[in-house]
């Protein structure tokens, strides 16, 4: 106890440098735990992109594919779902509800899907359903929704025109122009890829490749499946909810083995969980990077300490002459720099607390990030009892050259 | 230990014996040869000699800080040379008072603080105050060395004078039987020196504590029962300024 409050005092009499060691340990714990909870931050909001429907299916293919193509709005569909395909499983009894999902064209770079009020009604992102900023859902084959993020960037409203072109590239020269859309509705930020989407009716879709194809316009890409009139065309993908979740993985297996059709079932929380694993690698290296300032901030506390030393032989040397031993020189030491680990420690979990809660609604808003003040968990105490440790650790090392110094020095320290 | 071997030796071992003593600092030539020295109990000592003539060695060796090379250091009837450097530190915090030429104090404790630290590292010191708690001895001293108006500043607030004086308060708390000053009036102008030596003695004597008083101003030896002349004791020195 005695020695406790000496090494404090000691701290406090070399107050400055003391300060600048602890903060700069306070920053790299700060960032060390800070990138933990954003790390947290956006694993939940990843995995909360899609919430609720218990199966994705779509033509046979990857379930990478089958989950980019459908959910992130990112690379193409595995193929086509035929209608009846679609009635049949939507008719299965352990199905509570579907949502289809027509893709195949795109408005300056924007998907756009047909789909039905199903997917307003049914489909969730962080356990949200999707609602409107302003508007409505589209109600007839004439009207679309658009994703904030379409709204802000071509600064379209409700009322606006919307012509779509063939095909899913940015640029194309194949326009519906036969066949224009008006802005219904604009869906309200969700953080996740609907955002960057257009939604019309299956209909919608359906119509206009028809006029398309009665005005005659010009058509690049494949040659629209052949259908008799009046025949629903085929959807890419479809969602779906079962009535009872433990008979997901049934249902599952029985999709995959369709003899009709061949088709890929994913559970879309397990999907996400595996492209989690690939893509979150990089968060390894956000950790790396991060223990790498721990280590410098260390190093500095080493460092201070140690050109401390050569003005603190008088004081060992007045310790010693009043009876102290070297054991007890060398423990004040390593308790001043875990003394400063640990005040560093505190500090940078401190640190990232008062940011957290002074900046979560603004991350919030303009990320969708959500951070929260959870409780430290079982990595973020390691990562603190490791940097406490080893900056007690490290204490060893000026303890050592001020132990040495004074056997050296005897009382009488060569200055 | 340590506590036992004194208590024994406390009533009639002198309060430093030393035989044939050699010593050399790691690597170097003997600085240190001395056939003899005795210093009685509650003697007070003038021990003198110019720079260089191993007079802060020979202090380190009465403290246990340093062990000689051959020969035997018995202070207050126990022999330092035979234990473990532990023990001798254990020793120096229960028997031994320390001045230091200046810079006596620990900058980031008070002035009670650091009159009272010798008690807080050494139980056995601590509980050879007759009575009075460590704070009222403290107390105790400052006012006998005229400084009790000092007790809760900073020592970095004191002027040389009076941080030496501090010093002797810390040397002397909790009545050792040996106090060694090494050229503690140095620094001090001659009124000043006049009376640190007059608390100084005072003090010693209320304690009963022997004095070893190291410098190189002759004009101090008068005021001492005795004196001895480091270089004609030392064989080593007088090689040295021979060669």
């Amino acid at each position: 106890m005695f020695l406790l409050s000496l090494a404090w005092r000691s701290l406090g009499n070399r107050r400055l440098i003391s300060l600048l060691t602890a903060a700069s340990i306070a920053l790299s714990v700060a960032l060390l735990v800070g990138i933990e909870h954003v790390r947290m931050g956006v694993r939940e909001s990843f995995a909360g992109t899609i919430r609720g429907t218990d199966l994705i299916v779509g033509a046979r293919g990857g379930t990478t594919q089958v989950l980019l193509s459908t959910v992130f709005g990112m690379s193409v569909p595995n193929g086509s779902v035929s209608w009846a395909t679609y009635e049949r499983w939507a008719a299965h009894p352990a199905v509570k509800w579907t949502i289809p999902y027509a893709l195949g064209d795109a408005h300056r770079g924007h998907r756009v899907i047909g789909t039905t009020a199903a997917f307003f009604e049914h489909y969730r992102f962080r356990d949200q359903s999707v609602t409107f900023a302003s508007g409505k859902a589209p109600a007839n084959d004439r009207e679309i929704a658009i994703g904030s993020d379409v709204a802000e960037r071509l600064g379209y409203s409700v009322g606006s025109k919307v012509t779509l072109a063939h095909g899913l590239g940015a640029v194309s020269f194949a326009e519906h122009e036969a066949h224009p859309f008006t802005v219904s509705g604009v869906i309200a930020r969700t953080f996740t890829p609907i955002d960057r989407a257009l939604y019309s009716t299956l209909d919608g879709l359906t119509a206009m490749h028809d006029d398309e194809a009665t005005s005659g316009g010009l058509m690049m890409g494949p040659p629209p499946v052949a259908r008799a009139p009046g025949e629903q065309p085929p959807i890419t993908a479809f969602l779906l909810g079962t009535k009872n979740r433990f008979e997901t993985l049934q249902l599952q297996r029985e999709m995959n083995e369709d003899k009709l059709e061949p088709l890929t079932a994913i559970i879309p929380g397990l999907a996400l969980q595996q492209l989690w694993q690939t893509i979150g690698s990089a968060e390894v290296g956000l950790r790396v990077v991060a223990l790498f300032t721990v280590l410098v901030g260390l190093i500095g506390m080493v460092v201070a300490l140690y050109a401390s030393l050569e003005s603190r032989r008088r004081e060992m040397a007045i310790l010693r002459a009043v009876g102290a031993g070297p054991r007890l020189i060398v423990s004040l030491l390593v308790l001043e720099s875990g003394l400063l680990a640990l005040v560093g420690a505190t500090a940078g979990v401190a640190l990232v607390y008062a940011g957290i809660a002074a900046a979560r609604s603004a991350v919030e808003a303009r990320f969708g990030l959500a951070l929260t003040l959870h409780p430290l968990g079982s990595a973020e105490w390691a990562y603190l009892a490791l940097v406490v440790s080893a900056g007690t650790l490290v204490g060893v090392l000026p303890a050592w050259r001020a132990y040495r110094s004074s056997l050296a020095d005897g009382l009488s320290p060569k200055l | 230990m340590s506590s036992a071997t004194a208590g024994a030796a406390g009533t009639s071992s002198p309060a430093v014996e030393l035989r044939d003593i050699r010593f050399a600092y790691k690597g170097g030539r003997d600085v240190i040869d001395l056939p003899a020295l005795t210093i009685g109990q509650g003697e007070r000592c003038f021990l003198h000699g110019p720079s260089g003539s191993g007079k802060t060695t020979l202090l380190g060796l009465l403290a246990g800080v340093l062990v000689p090379r051959t020969g035997t250091v018995r202070v207050l009837g126990t022999t330092l040379s035979g234990l473990t450097s532990g023990a001798r530190d254990r020793f120096r915090a229960e028997h031994l008072g320390y001045v230091f030429q200046m810079f006596n104090l620990i900058p980031y404790l008070s002035v009670r603080e650091n009159i009272t630290l010798p008690c807080r590292l050494s139980p056995a010191r601590r509980a050879r105050l007759k009575g009075a708690d460590v704070g009222a001895e403290a107390a105790h001293l400052a006012e006998r060395l005229e400084i009790a108006e000092l007790l809760d500043k900073p020592v970095t607030a004191l002027s040389v004078g009076q941080q030496q004086r501090v010093g002797v308060a810390r040397a002397l708390i909790g009545a050792p039987g040996l106090v060694v000053c090494d050229e503690p009036t140095s620094a001090l102008d001659s009124d000043r020196r006049d009376r640190f030596l007059e608390l100084l003695f005072a003090r010693c004597e209320e304690a009963g504590s022997a004095l070893v008083f190291v410098s190189h101003d002759l004009s101090l030896a008068a005021r001492f029962q005795r004196t001895v002349e480091l270089p004609e004791l030392n064989k080593a020195a007088v090689r040295e300024m021979v060669g």
